[in-house]
């Protein structure tokens, strides 16, 4: 099993969020997050102050899937959220070792 | 020599009115998405400084100026406001006409020996022989009509910051600002002049139509104003396939609230007196605000099974509107009535039309202004009490007579037309002007217009916060 992390552009999250749901994922969890990568800030003023805002609002997707749905989940993550400019995300793939489901106490690709 | 009690009144409606605007700022503010909420309150602000100014210097000249010879048009000799200062000073200096006060009064009854006049009221004491005060006289005296023009100001601003709910989330700024001023001065000048323009006033007068606070110069105008420009200026990018949500209920009810609270100097005021016709303005709008929210929650328990603040807030804003036209001819019952049918209109509009159609009016202007302001036009003709009519015909309700009815819609009739005519012509030349498009570029619309335009976050975040 492995879990993919993906972040991505904020507007991305309705399209990435349908075309995740349209694959046939089991689930997914949202977060918003803050961070920088090579897409630089930008400034904002403060009654004429320059404040300089690097840490870019993204959303990042977490969805743990068979291992052998990663390649094609990462091509449908790929085709909604490029846009070819700087800014578009990145995707992280880990090795997950255990899943569990609490109400049934399942275990294993079954409980994704 | 001014009533003071009339103009202390009137002042309070002004400052009323006033807050308005930045009041539907909340409103819009909190239903905007989280990426535009300083676009969508900043479009309301800048109305207030652009109507702030250009209302002073022009708007009310085209409005109320010139001697009433133009049936759709005041005139250009109040540029700038010019007179208005001296006009006030000639006034309070003026003193009522005593003379003729004691003439009317001397049929031979009563032995006149003195008219003492209070140079800081507004009433004529009149005492016989032995020196006990026998009546006091009214004597006629207004407010100053700086008030009016503050008055009016506070009026084209609320009017004009409405059009702005249907753009929000893709407008280029210069372009609503370049709208705003031009429409100002061509669209709601003239249209106040033809509603209250008194004698020669093409709606008001010769059609004989009764608009109380302003359903068709200051709901249907803007209303349908902002359907006209959401056309000319196209969907946002993800309409009718994303589902967009208000970012801020508490900001959604907070904006209704202030509105709601204005209100009360915005059809009180109309009155344009501290008299019983003023009350009974400020009792239809708590009535009818009050049956449209109840209706409105009513309608959306009936239709999805729940009722939501914001659609109670909305059905507040409706009620507002449909009482607006009627707020002063009408009796209380009738204004619940009028509350209670307007919400599921307005909701009609709202929730099925504008998908149906496909006109991406984002926040509803169209839906709660224009259809509550047509629906509330067309109901003064029915329940107008004929004492209150400010012409000779009543309510069909309560003569029969459907001469009123007929005026009414012929009033909506030319608001629309002369609205639709002149907002085409603004909307396409300000297009020209900002080269064909007056919308943002696809990016900036995906980023927000927030950071995109104006390079302010309203919730920032992990910058400078800590």
């Amino acid at each position: 099993m492995k879990k993919i992390e993906a972040i991505v552009r904020p507007s991305k999250l309705e399209p990435l969020k349908e075309a995740l749901l349209k694959f046939g994922i089991k689930g997914l969890t949202v977060s918003e997050v803050h961070g920088c990568g090579n897409q630089l800030g930008w400034k904002e003023y403060f009654r004429g102050s320059e404040v300089i805002v690097n840490m870019r609002p993204k959303v990042k997707f977490e969805i743990i899937t068979a291992d052998e749905s990663v390649e094609e989940l990462t091509k449908v993550i790929i085709n909604t959220a490029k846009t070819g400019e700087v800014g578009d995300g990145k995707i992280f793939v880990y090795p997950v070792e255990e899943v569990i489901r609490i109400r049934t106490e399942e275990s294993g690709e079954v409980a994704i | 020599m001014f009533d003071t009690g009339t103009t202390a009144f009137m002042l309070v409606c002004v400052m009323l009115v006033l807050l308005m605007t930045p009041g539907l700022a909340f409103f819009y503010g909190g239903l905007a998405r989280r990426k535009n909420v300083v676009n969508t309150m900043f479009m309301s602000m800048m109305v207030l400084g652009v109507v702030g100014v250009v209302w002073v210097l022009a708007g009310h000249s085209f409005a109320y100026g010139g001697d009433g010879s133009i049936s759709f048009f005041g005139g250009f000799d109040l540029l700038g406001s010019a007179g208005a200062v001296q006009g006030m000073l000639d006034s309070a200096a003026s003193t009522p006409d005593t003379a003729g006060m004691l003439t009317s009064l001397a049929d031979g009854s009563v032995k006149l020996s003195s008219v003492v006049i209070d140079g800081e009221q507004t009433q004529a004491l009149v005492t016989v022989a032995t020196g006990e005060t026998y009546a006091t006289l009214p004597i006629e005296a207004g407010y100053p009509e700086l008030i009016d023009l503050a008055y009016q100001a506070a009026f084209a601003m609320i009017t004009t910051a409405i059009i702005t709910g249907s753009l929000a989330g893709r407008m280029k700024f210069g372009a609503v600002v370049a709208f705003v001023t031009i429409w100002v001065l061509l669209v709601y000048a003239p249209l106040a002049h033809m509603v209250w323009g008194g004698d020669g006033s093409l709606i008001g007068d010769t059609i004989g139509a009764l608009d109380f606070a302003g359903g068709d110069v200051v709901h249907i105008s803007s209303g349908l104003t902002g359907l006209i420009l959401c056309l000319i200026l196209g969907k946002r990018k993800g309409f009718g396939i994303v589902g967009y949500r208000p970012h801020n209920v508490p900001f959604v009810v907070l904006g209704a609230a202030l509105l709601w609270f204005g209100w009360f100097g915005f059809n009180g005021g109309s009155a344009f007196a501290a008299d019983g016709v003023a009350a009974l303005a400020i009792v239809n709008t708590v009535a009818a605000s009050a049956a449209a929210l109840l209706s409105w929650s009513a309608i959306e328990k009936l239709k999805t099974g729940k009722s939501t603040l914001v659609g109670a807030a909305t059905g507040l804003v409706a009620g507002l509107v449909v009482i607006t036209p009627a707020a002063g001819f009408v009796e209380p019952w009738a204004a619940v009535i009028m509350g209670i049918i307007v919400s599921p209109i307005c909701y009609f509009a709202i929730s099925f039309l504008k998908h149906k159609i496909g006109y991406d009016d984002a926040l509803d202007a169209f839906g709660c202004h224009a259809v509550g302001g047509i629906t509330g036009g067309i109901l003064t003709g029915l329940f107008c009490v004929p004492e209150l009519s400010w012409t000779e015909f009543g309510g069909l309700f309560y003569t029969g007579d459907i001469s009123l009815l007929v005026a009414q819609v012929l009033g909506i009739l030319i608001t629309v037309v002369y609205v639709t005519i002149f907002g085409l012509i603004i909307g396409f030349v300000v297009k020209l002007i900002f080269k064909g498009n007056l919308a943002v570029d696809a990016a900036a619309e995906n980023e927000g217009l927030d950071t995109a335009v104006h390079g302010e976050s309203a919730y920032p975040a992990y910058n400078g916060l800590d």
